[in-house]
């Protein structure tokens, strides 16, 4: 028998918002209260510091061969070396920037397709929104890897733009479903009754009157995306799809495994240290998307869930 | 002189937040006879809602009780563990939510969501159950054949009633309602409030019932509290607030707010403005930026609740009479 | 006991001349796109007693019907939402409509604002048929002589803007003649004009920063905005602190006299009704049951629902008065394939047998009173004056 956590008198909401009275104000403040958006968007920019300058954090050549063999870590290679002697500590610094642009390209343009389809469906309803759902319903049956796999293996020679291709297509139907649904419940608010009432346009209506209310679900939707195209764009290099001259953590993935890294014999950084930026890069990707998701909804909001004891 | 049946002391309960404490019900004393049928009356805000949950033991943070002791029978609810509460609740107390569709479970049937309740707090065979379920179901005025009915297949004002036979299942000593005829049409909250009233009177369990609807409840409690920014303004028997003009200038300007349906027509008012930032709470009375009747000291000196015959008031207007009072008296119900 | 302002006994009926529109800024109606300016042929709509539109009716419906499918493709399920409702509104009138939920008054404010299409019936403006008006001038046109305010003070306001954008955008969309320092004056005037004051201040402020009545006055200024004929609101109180209530009515009733306009007030609360409006019609079940003055309606209510509404109300300045209660359930009327029969007699304590076979119509029960019931009778004196309401307990 749980009662409804009773809402803030509106006089303490107020109170609570007060502080920065534009926009901007209370987002970097809504973000700068919330743990998972502090954490995320520190690890996130120091990922993207390490993109934009990478000699910042190392004077080799990542392609330049070295050292010894699939050497273990030492106090001239951090991490170790490759099996043709490349410094796997430069690899991952320099293998930085392009994970980061296939993850923030591919994210940015399956969001941007979810977006439309998704909020488009769900403002305009009736047979529109039968045929946008019929559309993200086959795109979300047809199985992934395959899909992905197939996509890329064809495209051949386009290399890196084989995969975002790849990604994209994959990736925006499950965001357009869910943003279809938030949508939906957003069309119930007056004010945008009151739009079509006072003669708007819908491009309008859902340009100036949905989208802007929609930007924490949009943020949240866009840091879900990449997550999930960190991850699948490190295992498509890892099969050794795509362009692998190119120096990616998922290209290092692949030569690692196929010059047996994990086995005896072998440098088990050149495979752990790929495999753990990912998980470092998905982890700051998936923090912010909790946080936006969180400011766009204060009731997810996490409490502890204990009975109110009476203060000490 | 019977005891009370319910003992608040003192009770204060704030909402913890990032920016600020904000202290939605601020030191309320409340006793509570068996039988007695209490309205609170208030606007959005005024923290009455809250002050049932917190005597409910309802609260989840970031509310929490901050001071005070609400007694139950005798015993201290704030200290009980939640083994020891569940023994409490439903079967001596039991709770009323705002809407009905919120609080029952749309995929369950009547009977099932009897059931569960019946089993969670007592030991009945499959017999007993259905026969209470039925039982409390016409004491309630709805058909027993309901019982396998879905939520959504009863209309508004029965599913309301389902709520309070639920309520009910264990004949309670004390029943609490939080505006469960908000929902309703005019027609249906004149007949839910009768029958409340009835079944109150029949069973003989004590009903606090919450409202910002004054004129719901008026001609049905035995005593009316009024609160406004999380403190008790006025409280005393109804009767006794209808009979003169209330004592407080808000209970006063609440009850003109309302737009005759059968006196004469007069230009109405209301009480322009707002109640203040619960963050930070005025030194002084806090009614009085929107009081008719302020005066130079009210804005200064926080008044305590005086005692002015039956009835105790928490304005400077009165302070006067008779010195602050500092435990309220255990008042006699007064049968209508 | 002051007499409420400006709340003068105005009788409908032939011959009420309207009353030219006076306090306009820079000419009025007359420059907006559409407006009086637009050479239109005037479809005139005949009334018996021969009274031309302008003066006498602002807007009509006749037989206005609204039905909704329910369920898949092969349901036979229709909810008859609004049945056969001919209503008229006059200009400087306000008129409330009065219904339980249910009772099809929330359709009909949406059929007004033409966010439905009638399933059969149809609305006349000024003139003009609803269905005439197809191209986008004619739309925009009606549009801006009839807005609506809506019930929900916290979802009526788009939260990402600051207050001023709902009616920023009607003055762009309809008041084009106006450059942007006629808009930001028109703006300060609206704001001053619905009590937000200072205007300057007010305009500035997010949805958040307001209070639920401030929000719901503007509502009422992007609608003055528009410098309407005729203002749908629907339940425009009934989600406020009752203490903020009378305000919003008692600027309800300055807009009419200030103004020059006709306001709609859809409600469920009689007492409210009473206080604001000129005339009352009362909404059951998806029919017009009854319809008149609002003091005749009240003193001498014909139609049992009325009567049943009337008990129901409760004045908390009434002491106790809990005589026998009628036996009425509150059970909501069949509206789904409902049969050919008065909908409300299933709760009615006069119902004959007529009232099962026969749809009651509207017929005169007195000067301008009308009531869709059988049993009911008329007054037999149709020149007696409205009796005095019933004895105050104050």
């Amino acid at each position: 028998m749980a009662a409804p956590a009773p809402t803030l008198a509106p006089s303490a909401v107020a109170a609570e918002l007060r502080r920065g009275s534009d926009a901007l104000g209370r987002f970097t403040g809504a973000i700068a209260r919330n743990r998972k958006a502090a954490f995320g968007l520190v690890l996130l920019l120091l990922l993207s510091v390490v993109a934009a300058a990478p000699q910042l954090f190392t004077g080799r050549d990542p392609q330049a061969l070295l050292g010894g063999s699939q050497q273990l870590p030492s106090g001239t290679y951090w991490l170790g070396t490759t099996n043709t002697g490349q410094d796997v500590y430069s690899q991952l610094i320099w293998g930085t920037r392009l994970t980061l642009i296939i993850t923030v390209v591919a994210g940015g343009l399956a969001s941007f397709v979810s977006v439309v389809i998704g909020v488009a469906a769900a403002y305009l309803g009736g047979w529109t929104d039968r045929l946008l759902s019929l559309l993200t319903d086959v795109f979300l049956i047809i199985p992934t890897l395959p899909l992905l796999i197939i996509m890329a293996a064809y495209l051949t020679g386009a290399g890196t733009d084989a995969i975002i291709l790849a990604l994209v297509v994959t990736g925006w139907a499950f965001s357009a479903r869910q943003l279809r649904a938030q949508g939906l419940s957003l069309r119930t608010r007056d004010f945008l009754e009151a739009a079509r009432v006072r003669g708007e346009r819908p491009f309008y209506i859902i340009m100036v009157e949905i989208l802007p209310t929609m930007t924490s679900l949009i943020v949240a939707n866009f840091m879900g995306l990449s997550t999930y195209m960190v991850a699948t764009a490190a295992g498509l290099q890892y099969l050794g799809l795509g362009n692998t001259s190119e120096v990616t953590w998922g290209t290092m993935l692949h030569y690692a495994e196929e010059n047996g890294a994990i086995f005896p014999g072998g440098n088990p950084f050149w495979v752990l240290a790929p495999g753990f930026a990912v998980v470092l890069m998905g982890a700051a990707f998936a923090f912010l998307n909790y946080a936006f998701d969180e400011i766009g909804n204060p009731a997810l909001r996490s409490f502890r869930r204990r009975r109110a004891k009476p203060a000490a | 002189m019977p005891s009370p049946l319910l003992e608040v002391r003192g009770l204060s309960v704030d909402y913890i937040t990032e920016t600020a404490n904000v202290r939605a019900v601020d030191s309320v004393d409340l006793d509570l006879m068996p039988g007695e049928f209490l309205g609170i009356v208030g606007e959005s805000g005024c923290g009455k809602s809250t002050l049932v949950f917190a005597i409910a033991q309802l609260l989840f943070p970031p509310a929490e009780i901050a001071a005070g002791s609400v007694t139950f029978q005798g015993k201290d609810m704030v200290q009980l563990s939640d083994a020891e509460l569940r023994h409490v609740r439903w079967r001596d107390y039991s709770v009323v939510m705002q809407s009905a569709m919120n609080a029952l479970n749309p995929m369950k049937s009547i009977a099932a969501q009897f059931k569960d309740t019946l089993q969670a707090h007592s030991t009945m065979t499959k017999a007993e159950i259905r026969e209470r379920s039925a039982e409390v179901l016409r004491v309630v005025g709805i058909d027993p054949a309901h019982l396998d009915s879905y939520p959504h297949q009863l209309s508004g004002g029965m599913r309301q009633r389902a709520m309070i036979a639920m309520a009910l299942l264990f004949t309670p000593q004390l029943v609490l309602m939080d505006e469960p005829t908000s929902a309703l049409d005019v027609v249906a909250q004149r007949s839910l409030m009768n029958q409340v009233k009835e079944l109150q009177q029949k069973l003989g369990f004590a009903l606090i019932f919450v409202t910002h609807d004054m004129s719901v409840v008026s001609h049905y409690s035995d005593r009316l509290m009024v609160m406004y920014a999380g403190q008790v303004a006025e409280l005393g028997p109804t009767r006794a607030m209808f009979e003169h003009p209330p004592l407080h200038p808000y209970s006063k300007g609440l009850l003109d707010a309302f737009p005759s349906i059968r006196g004469p027509r007069r230009a109405l008012t209301g009480i322009p403005g707002t109640p203040p930032d619960l963050a930070r709470p005025p030194a002084g009375c806090r009614f009085e930026p929107r009081c008719p009747e302020a005066m130079p000291q009210c804005a200064e000196r926080a008044p305590d609740l005086y005692t002015v015959g039956p009835s105790q008031v928490r304005c400077l207007l009165h302070a006067g009479d008779v010195s602050p009072a500092p435990r309220p008296d255990p008042l006699a119900v007064q049968q209508p | 006991m002051s007499e409420l302002p400006g709340r003068e006994q105005v009788p409908p009926g032939p011959g009420h001349a309207g009353v030219p529109r006076t306090g306009a800024i820079g000419g009025g109606n007359g420059a907006a796109p559409g407006g009086d300016g637009v050479a239109m042929p005037a479809l005139a709509v005949h009334r018996a007693d021969g009274s031309e539109p302008e003066d006498g009716v602002l807007l009509e419906t006749e037989g206005l019907t609204r039905h909704f499918q329910l369920g898949g493709l092969f349901s036979q399920r229709t909810l008859h939402a609004v049945d056969d409702l001919t209503i008229t509104i006059r200009p400087r009138e306000i008129v409330a409509l009065v219904g339980e939920s249910g009772s099809g008054k929330s359709t009909v404010a949406r059929l007004l604002a033409r966010l439905y299409k009638p399933s059969r019936g149809s609305i006349v403006f000024r003139g003009r048929p609803l269905q005439s008006l197809r191209s986008r001038r004619d739309v925009l046109w009606y549009r801006s002589q009839v807005p609506m305010v809506f019930q929900d003070p916290y979802s009526s306001i788009n939260p990402v803007f600051r207050v001023s954008h709902g009616v920023a955008r009607n003055l762009r969309l309809h008041r084009r003649e106006l450059n942007a320092r006629g808009r930001r004056d028109e703006m300060l005037r609206v704001f001053d004009a619905v009590g937000l004051t200072p205007a300057t201040e007010m305009l500035h402020k997010f949805p958040y920063e307001m209070s639920g009545g401030q929000r719901q006055r503007v509502g009422f200024a992007q609608a003055l905005a528009l410098r309407p004929r005729l203002i749908l609101a629907d339940e425009p109180v009934s989600m406020l602190d009752v203490s903020i209530r009378a305000g919003l009515l008692n600027l309800m009733a300055e807009l009419r006299e200030r103004e020059q306009v006709s306001i709609l007030y859809i409600t469920h609360d009689l007492a409210s009704a009473r206080y604001v409006a000129d005339r009352v019609l009362v909404m059951y079940g998806g029919h017009l049951v009854e319809s008149g003055p609002t003091e005749v309606v009240l003193a001498r209510p014909k139609h049992p629902y009325t009567q049943l509404l009337l008990s129901a109300v409760p004045d908390p300045r009434e002491i106790v008065a809990l005589a026998a209660e009628s036996q009425d359930a509150g059970e909501p009327p069949k509206v789904i394939n409902p049969s050919e029969g008065c909908r409300f007699r299933r709760r009615c304590p006069m119902a004959v047998e007529e009232c099962h076979r026969v749809t009651p119509r509207l017929r005169p029960m007195g000067p301008a009173h009308e009531a869709a019931c059988h049993v009911a009778t008329p007054d037999t004196d149709p020149a007696a004056p409205p009796e005095p309401a019933t004895s105050s307990h104050d």
